[in-house]
């Protein structure tokens, strides 16, 4: 998939958010929101994993899970967070609720730490 | 309940190694691995010493085992986190969230976990500056001061690598020498980015919102030095990830399993392979060689083989 002329490389099962806008789209049309913004790397992908597994679990059905390729000028969106301004790992992972950012994450997280931190807010 | 001949715990290249020889074998397996498949070789940046192939980032490596495992015939299953077994009797028992499992054998090769400094300041700074990984975050810290901890390979060869992006590399080591092969002390010590601190340790990472700084204590004259760095790569090594299995198998004074040169541990029918098994030499080629004899031990363990009459 092709994206602007920059190759789409999230080999994820993931519904993937392309642009600045269609995120704003979704999170304003969704309560409850879940975006992991990284590359297919070893700290990323086990996230998507979770994501993928708490999807298909049914337990989050009010949940809408993507990802987004944080080398795309449009994850501008993601990376240029206030929330995000001291990360230094990836992936950078975001939880909207009602349009609002309720919690971002830097770093390799577990499924149990997703997990909590969608229990916690969602 | 479902039920395969064998069950390898651990989807690195030993499990997966294992499962491709046994998966071949027309044995039905099942690789269960507490997170992501492919183990420690996909931190690694590149690697250029696996026979046959042309340098390639551990995770394409990875990858291609894996895939090459499941269009064999193994399952494969990530993130399942492991709540029970049960290894004493010929039927072998795991618990997972998503169900139990049986099988004749079991091949233990979880692999380990980076080593970390044990420091309070480390969990904070963790993805504000200090990593485990060069690859997934070098580029965060391009025209930045850091500092790599450790004395191997991994540290050297990812100190080389990390100069690609960073102003400064400031190698931090606890011995007066280096546990690396030459060739890597050699590339650290050619590049004019990188610099030695030597027979020391960092005590604290410091800084606010993100990592601004290391306290660095002399191990011989125990002065402090505060040294500016935005980040801080760790790599000081691998713990065994044996723990879950202390009671059940036989381990060595430094918590790793206990083998023969089957591979087959203290309890009949559980074989351990890879850096969970205690060794000298921790490489992906070893790792797989371990799968492989874990493998045919497994076979002829469930051919009834004796290895005394061989």
């Amino acid at each position: 998939m092709t994206i602007k002329g920059i190759y789409m490389t999230l080999d994820t099962n993931l519904k993937h958010i392309e642009t600045g806008v269609e995120l704003e789209e979704l999170i304003n049309s969704s309560d409850n929101v879940m975006v992991c913004c990284g590359r297919m790397g070893p700290m990323c992908v086990p996230v998507y994993d979770a994501m993928e597994e708490l999807e298909g679990s049914g337990s989050y059905n009010h949940m809408e899970f993507r990802d987004m390729l944080f080398d795309t000028p449009e994850a501008g969106v993601i990376r240029n967070l206030p929330e995000c301004a001291s990360f230094r790992g990836l992936p950078f992972t975001i939880y909207y609720k009602n349009g609002k950012i309720m919690k971002a994450t830097t770093s390799l997280q577990s499924k149990e730490q997703v997990t909590a931190i969608l229990d916690e807010i969602v | 309940m479902n039920t395969y001949d064998v069950i390898i715990l651990g989807g690195g290249p030993a499990g997966l190694t294992a499962g491709i020889y046994l998966s071949r074998a027309k044995q039905s397996v099942l690789i269960l691995d507490q997170g992501m498949v492919g183990g420690q070789v996909i931190l690694t940046h590149a690697v250029a010493n696996y026979p046959g192939l042309p340098e390639l980032s551990g995770y394409k490596l990875a990858s291609e085992m894996k895939k090459q495992a499941v269009e064999f015939g193994c399952e494969v299953k990530a993130n399942e986190k492991i709540f029970g077994f049960n290894f004493k009797g010929k039927e072998k028992f795991v618990t997972t969230k998503s169900g139990e499992y049986r099988s004749k054998a079991v091949i233990i090769a979880v692999g380990g976990q980076p080593r970390k400094l044990g420091l309070e300041s480390e969990i904070k700074f963790q993805g504000l500056g200090i990593s485990y990984c060069a690859t997934c975050d070098g580029d965060f810290f391009t025209g930045e001061d850091i500092v790599v901890v450790g004395g191997g390979n991994s540290a050297l060869e990812e100190a080389v690598s990390l100069t690609k992006f960073a102003k400064t590399v400031t190698i931090v080591h606890q011995f007066d020498h280096f546990q690396a092969y030459a060739h890597a002390v050699k590339a650290a010590e050619d590049n004019s980015k990188i610099s030695f601190i030597m027979e020391s340790d960092i005590v604290e990472f410091t800084g606010d919102q993100s990592l601004t700084g290391v306290n660095i204590k002399n191990k011989k004259d125990e002065t402090i030095t505060k040294l500016k760095a935005t980040g801080a790569f760790i790599f000081i090594g691998y713990v065994p990830g044996s723990e879950l299995f202390k009671e059940c198998v036989s381990l060595s004074r430094r918590q790793e399993i206990v083998t023969d040169e089957d591979m087959s541990t203290s309890v009949p029918g559980v074989f351990a392979a890879g850096d969970v098994r205690q060794k000298k030499f921790r490489q992906i080629t070893t790792a797989v060689s371990d799968g492989t004899i874990a493998a045919l031990g497994v076979m002829d363990y469930l051919n009834g083989v004796d290895p005394d009459k061989i």
